[in-house]
């Protein structure tokens, strides 16, 4: 056994595991139980892992969780506040009710709270390359972009 | 409407929230055989096979109110939609009233989520036993209240006299459920009273994702629960010769058990990950036969040419001659998937002679009646739960799946075991959309007027769904004592909207239904999809030809009011576009089914002639789906319609080598990113005098005819083999 040090939604833990090549992705869905992050391909193509690391968006279905040692990772969990209130991104994506299956979801927020990090009044231009990477089958892509640019708007001070 | 029974002994159901629930079988929500099963035609068909009101709905000990559906929610909407309806009849807040999906043994059987029918099925049956339910409760309360049904009011909940809360439903019912029969159509509550039903009522799921709580089949865990992978042959004939247990072994760590039947090939482990390797040094270790090659050395739509076919004449009016000048044009559409975002998954558990399936199959039932033939169980051993999955658009790897875990907890009993199929399983074995040729032939008369249609077409089955035949579940051909595909299917979705839903005077219509190469089922809309996309591309090249504007043209042939209402309006929608150098726009028209919604969909394309890159700027789609009960939910369905349907046209195709399917993921099976996705824009003409259609499938067809229309005004290339792509324009 050996042991990995990783911060998850500002907790820190210590996870014990036999094989540090196993990704990211399968220590934060069956070891830490956090639904959000979605298996989808396990080749980085669509997104539906994603989740933040130290604020950026990255996928978390291949790399091993060893080079994630002692990084920020936060999924769509740690994007709530302490309360329960939603993210902007979140609540916007609600209010827009931009989804249909919803599976790619986990990836389309993550994304578009890095993208907003970034880019606090996006045009459509760079919301579309920001979101690139992620895949959604159902077509909601429309709404997404609807989401990003409400978020926008009710996150500016 | 009449009422045969009061209330039953059965005692209120506990809340519960858990995706377990063990109830005894509902038998009596069934007609029993023998029972009087000629029900009144115009109650909905679900409702008619289960009358009962409490194979619907029950009243809850708090107070809450559960309904049950045979359908699953698979990104649809349909849990909304079918707690609207619920919540309008009973006078009582959506927010009261739970949704429990399909479930063996507990909702009534639906068959599938399919075909656009689960408003007209599902929510419709619901409505009926509502408005039954409201009637029987005022009855009820009436009597024990001394008083005229006419003087009481349901109202969230509750019995009100005179504006004030009296009892509520829970403590009239005083532990009893409703077993009244409805046999025929209740009183429903007026159209202009309704508060929920046609509005754009939020579905509450949404904020579950986004909070990443547990919605999807993939999210379930149980104490104890292991993982387990298949290795799929490197084609559909190859038998398994062997495998290397003893790498297994060296190079995976908590390996549990390797489950062969056959050519089956399973591994067990604690770990997910470890299943994750398992499946990959079964591939780099196992040996296999080598099959038949597959005809990837010819153009498809040639090959399917040469297979021996089944002829079915589908129409064949009026009289055709020889004179005029014939048009002729040939279409082809080639095998596309359904490529579901989330692989599909599914846990199971054989315990004490049971096997419990947690699936996100579109059909439970059809599902329990093939798989109880694979494991050797008698059906009320088999205990199929639906919970949702990643949207599949049709047949994809669900059923697959659960019949991959049923097996392996069969053979490793007593834990809960979880299967999840990788990209490359989903992409390589789920069954696909066939391929289809359809090839036509009219003539004008002197006035412009469409005088002789002839049109031939070529197709696989649409739908090899499990409907209780072992043969139709993949997983079963691989076995040592296999269940081979013994049904053809169904043949039927082939021809559906291969009549023009225009007036034409001659018409006839041949099919021709092959064998393919590839696994095929049902998709999307199934062989409407081809249909219509070479009737309304045709549709454009008559007007052509009769100098007539496309829209026009149609208008021409069209009889009935709402079709015209949903291409007028279209007109209106797009009469003032500016359209540029490079640009064109397009449109085209179907009724899906020549029954259900009337869809006119336009497209504004810009194409570069020098790469043959075709960018779908904007995308408008009108939509009459009888009475909308969601509104918001209508509207993406069409939205979502759409970007799927140009995804389908501009860049996707299955290709296969001698071997096998060789678009194995998203790299070889593109689709639509975000960079490609057009702005949409959706007007739902809402009749609520009239039954609701159904929506899902309605946009997809007359999307892809609409953006081919539209890539020859503006390039002036006709194409028509999909998809469209940048060697075709620039060809």
């Amino acid at each position: 056994m050996k042991e990995i040090s990783l911060q998850v939604n500002g907790k820190q833990y210590s996870i014990q595991l036999e094989d540090t090549s196993t990704p990211l992705l399968y220590i934060l869905r069956n070891q830490l139980q956090l639904n959000s992050p979605k298996y989808g391909c396990g080749l980085e193509q669509c997104g539906s892992c994603m989740v933040l690391v130290d604020g950026e968006a990255m996928p978390s279905c291949r790399m091993p969780v060893s080079a994630f040692a002692d990084r920020k990772v936060i999924t769509l969990e740690g994007l709530l506040q302490e309360d329960g209130t939603l993210h902007p991104v979140q609540q916007a994506f609600v209010d827009e009710q931009a989804a249909q299956c919803g599976y790619c979801l986990n990836g389309m927020v993550i994304t578009a709270v890095a993208l907003l990090e970034n880019n606090q009044s996006p045009d459509d231009t760079d919301i579309r390359e920001g979101m690139e990477r992620c895949l959604c089958r159902c077509g909601v892509q429309p709404r997404v972009m609807k989401a990003i640019r409400t978020a926008a708007q009710n996150m500016t001070p | 409407m009449k009422t045969s029974t009061s209330q039953s002994r059965r005692d209120f159901i506990k809340s519960a929230g858990c995706l377990t629930l063990t109830f005894p079988l509902w038998t009596s929500c069934e007609l029993a055989a023998g029972e009087n099963a000629v029900p009144d035609s115009s109650l909905p068909r679900s409702l008619s096979r289960h009358p009962y009101i409490s194979a619907w709905l029950q009243i809850l000990e708090d107070g809450s109110i559960r309904v049950y559906t045979g359908k699953i929610e698979l990104g649809q909407g349909i849990r909304t939609a079918i707690g609207q309806v619920a919540a309008e009849e009973l006078y009582t807040h959506p927010d009261r009233i739970t949704v429990h999906l399909v479930e063996t043994g507990v909702t009534p059987d639906e068959g599938y989520t399919a075909g656009s029918g689960s408003i007209i099925n599902s929510a419709m049956s619901v409505r009926y036993a509502a408005a039954a339910a409201r009637a029987r409760l005022l009855t009820m309360a009436a009597e024990k209240l001394k008083v005229k049904a006419d003087a009481l009011t349901l109202e969230d909940g509750n019995i009100q006299q005179d504006g004030q809360p009296v009892m509520s439903f829970a403590e009239l019912l005083e532990g009893k459920q409703l077993e009244d029969k409805v046999d025929t159509p209740p009183e429903l509550k007026p159209k202009s009273d309704y508060q929920w039903v046609g509005t754009a009522f939020p579905r509450q799921g949404i904020e579950k994702m986004v909070r990443g709580k547990e919605v999807y089949v993939q999210d379930l865990r149980f104490p104890g629960m292991v993982h387990a992978r298949v290795l799929r042959p490197p084609a559909y004939q190859s038998k398994l010769e062997s495998y290397d247990q003893v790498a297994l072994e060296q190079r995976v760590h908590g390996l549990l058990k390797v489950v062969t039947d056959g050519s089956f090939l399973g591994v067990i482990t604690e770990d997910e990950y470890q299943a994750e390797k398992a499946q990959q040094v079964l591939k780099n270790t196992s040996r296999w036969t080598r099959p038949p090659a597959l005809p990837a050395d010819q153009p498809l739509h040639e090959y399917l040419k040469t297979l021996p076919a089944r002829k079915e004449s589908v129409e064949n009016k009026g009289n055709f001659t020889d004179g005029g000048k014939k048009i002729q044009a040939s279409y082809f559409k080639p095998y596309i998937m359904h490529a579901s975002i989330g692989p599909s998954c599914a846990v199971a558990l054989y315990d004490q002679q049971t096997l419990h399936v947690w699936s996100h199959t579109q059909g439970a039932y059809p599902l329990r009646g093939a798989l109880k033939e694979v494991v050797g169980l008698p059906e009320e051993k088999v205990h199929i739960i639906g919970v949702s999955g990643s949207g599949c658009y049709g047949h994809n790897g669900a059923n697959d799946a659960a019949t991959d875990a049923a097996l392996m907890a069969m053979a490793y009993p007593g834990r809960h075991v979880r299967v999840q199929w990788s990209r490359e399983d989903e992409h390589g074995w789920e069954p696909y959309g066939t391929a289809m040729i359809v090839e036509a032939e009219a003539t004008l008369t002197a006035q412009g007027t469409i005088d002789q249609w002839k049109c031939e077409l070529w197709s696989d089955s649409h739908s090899t769904r499990p409907s209780g035949d072992p043969g139709n579940l993949m997983t079963a051909h691989y076995l040592a004592d296999p269940h081979p595909r013994t049904s053809y299917g169904y043949s039927g979705g082939g021809y559906r909207n291969a009549d023009p839903y225009y007036k034409i005077p001659n018409l006839k219509i041949d099919a021709h239904f092959f064998e393919g190469p590839l696994r095929v089922s049902s998709l999307r809309s199934l062989g409407a999809y081809t249909n219509i996309f070479a009737i309304e591309s045709f549709m454009d090249e008559l007007a052509e030809k009769a100098g007539q504007d496309p829209l026009a043209f149609r208008l021409l042939h069209s009889e009935d009011k709402r079709a015209i209402a949903v291409m007028r309006k279209l007109e209106e929608m797009i009469k003032n576009q500016p359209v540029l150098q490079d640009e064109g726009v397009g449109l085209a028209f179907s009724r899906y089914k020549n029954s259900a919604s009337y869809c006119a969909v336009a497209a504004r394309v810009r194409v570069e002639k020098n790469t043959g890159h075709v960018q779908v700027q904007r995308m408008w789609a009108v939509i009459d789906a009888g009475e909308v009960i969601n509104l918001d939910g209508l509207i993406n369905q069409t939205e979502g319609g759409m970007v799927q349907s140009a995804s389908w046209a501009l860049k996707e195709e299955v290709r296969f080598d001698e071997q096998h399917v060789s678009s194995l993921h998203w790299a070889t099976y593109p689709i639509f990113r975000f960079s490609d996705v057009p702005e949409v824009e959706v007007a739902v003409i809402d009749r609520p005098d009239q039954p609701p259609l159904g929506a899902g499938e309605a946009a997809q067809a007359p999307a892809t005819a609409a953006i081919a229309n539209a890539v020859y005004r503006a390039c002036g290339k006709r194409i028509r083999h999909l998809p469209i792509s940048p060697e075709k324009i620039k060809g």
